[in-house]
């Protein structure tokens, strides 16, 4: 590994790490941006340049920008007085400590016996295409309907509610 | 053990190691935090350490001139862009009820 991956890796993890630690909403999002930078990043280090410009657009471009907007609508980056952690948060600290030990002990344990093969993937944006038109063209047809319906869906759920229906 | 003492000789080991990292930042995000719209950032977090696994499967995996892992990737993100819309309409709507979305405080189905 050389210095490019350990330098996009910290960057990454520690714009995670500020996401969900910052106090101010505001922030968070901010460092989350930059961790799907980061992981924008990782993907065109792994030859994968169709899905590290649309990890941009998609999530540095929508995602991010739909979370402050929800974060404005909401109330603003307001503090709340009894503390920004769950009275849970121990447990959940836990949990998550947990998971990454099995989940790091099963990648250290069971690494060796993945082929590796390191001979860059000549993969073009054509190729892509073709795929998403061809051989997952019905995948592709579900998502344009999950998309349409999960935009209704928001528009909906969001509406202004009736006066007296509450 | 092999890929710590070799200092990641294997790439594709450094990279499950991140989105490991990272899918536990997510998940501890999103069992810590009180405010619904971090727990959403802390999921958004969690799918996409699963996507960078993806992406690195497919980087390292044999036969990546089949696109399988990119394919799942690429329509993974269009799911998460789905989810993050219903979720923050739904945060929104829960905060016009309730003028809150502070989740310690939702306790109850009624409103």
């Amino acid at each position: 590994m050389n210095v490019t991956f350990y330098f996009i890796a910290v960057l990454t993890l520690a714009g995670g790490l500020a996401a969900i630690l910052l106090k101010n909403l505001v922030h968070s999002v901010l460092a989350l941006t930059v961790a799907f930078a980061g992981l924008a990043l990782l993907f065109l280090s792994l030859d994968a340049q169709f899905v590290g410009f649309a990890q941009i657009l998609v999530y540095i471009g929508a995602v991010a920008i739909l979370i402050v907007f929800t974060i404005l609508l909401t109330g603003g980056s307001g503090q709340p007085k009894d503390g920004v952690f769950s009275h849970t948060w121990s447990v959940g600290l836990v949990i998550a400590a947990g998971v990454f030990a099995v989940l790091g002990w099963a990648v250290l344990e069971s690494v060796r016996a993945v082929p590796q093969q390191t001979a860059v993937p000549a993969v073009t944006v054509h190729d892509i295409g073709n795929a998403l038109v061809g051989c997952y063209v019905l995948p592709l047809e579900i998502v344009a309907l999950l998309l349409t319906a999960a935009t209704i869906g928001a528009v909906i759920v969001a509406m202004h509610e009736k006066k007296g229906l509450k | 053990m092999t890929c710590v003492t070799t200092g990641f000789a294997s790439p594709l080991c450094g990279y499950l190691l991140v989105a490991a990292l990272l899918f536990a930042i997510g998940l501890a995000g999103a069992l810590t935090r009180r405010n619904a719209i971090l727990v959403l950032i802390g999921i958004e977090l969690m799918l996409n350490a699963a996507n960078l696994n993806l992406i690195a499967f497919w980087r390292y995996g044999p036969h990546p001139e089949a696109l399988t892992g990119m394919m799942f990737a690429i329509f993974s993100i269009a799911v998460a862009a789905a989810e993050a819309a219903v979720g923050l309409g739904l945060v929104i709507a829960i905060y016009r009820h309730t003028n809150t979305t502070d989740l310690d405080k939702m306790n109850r189905m009624k409103g």
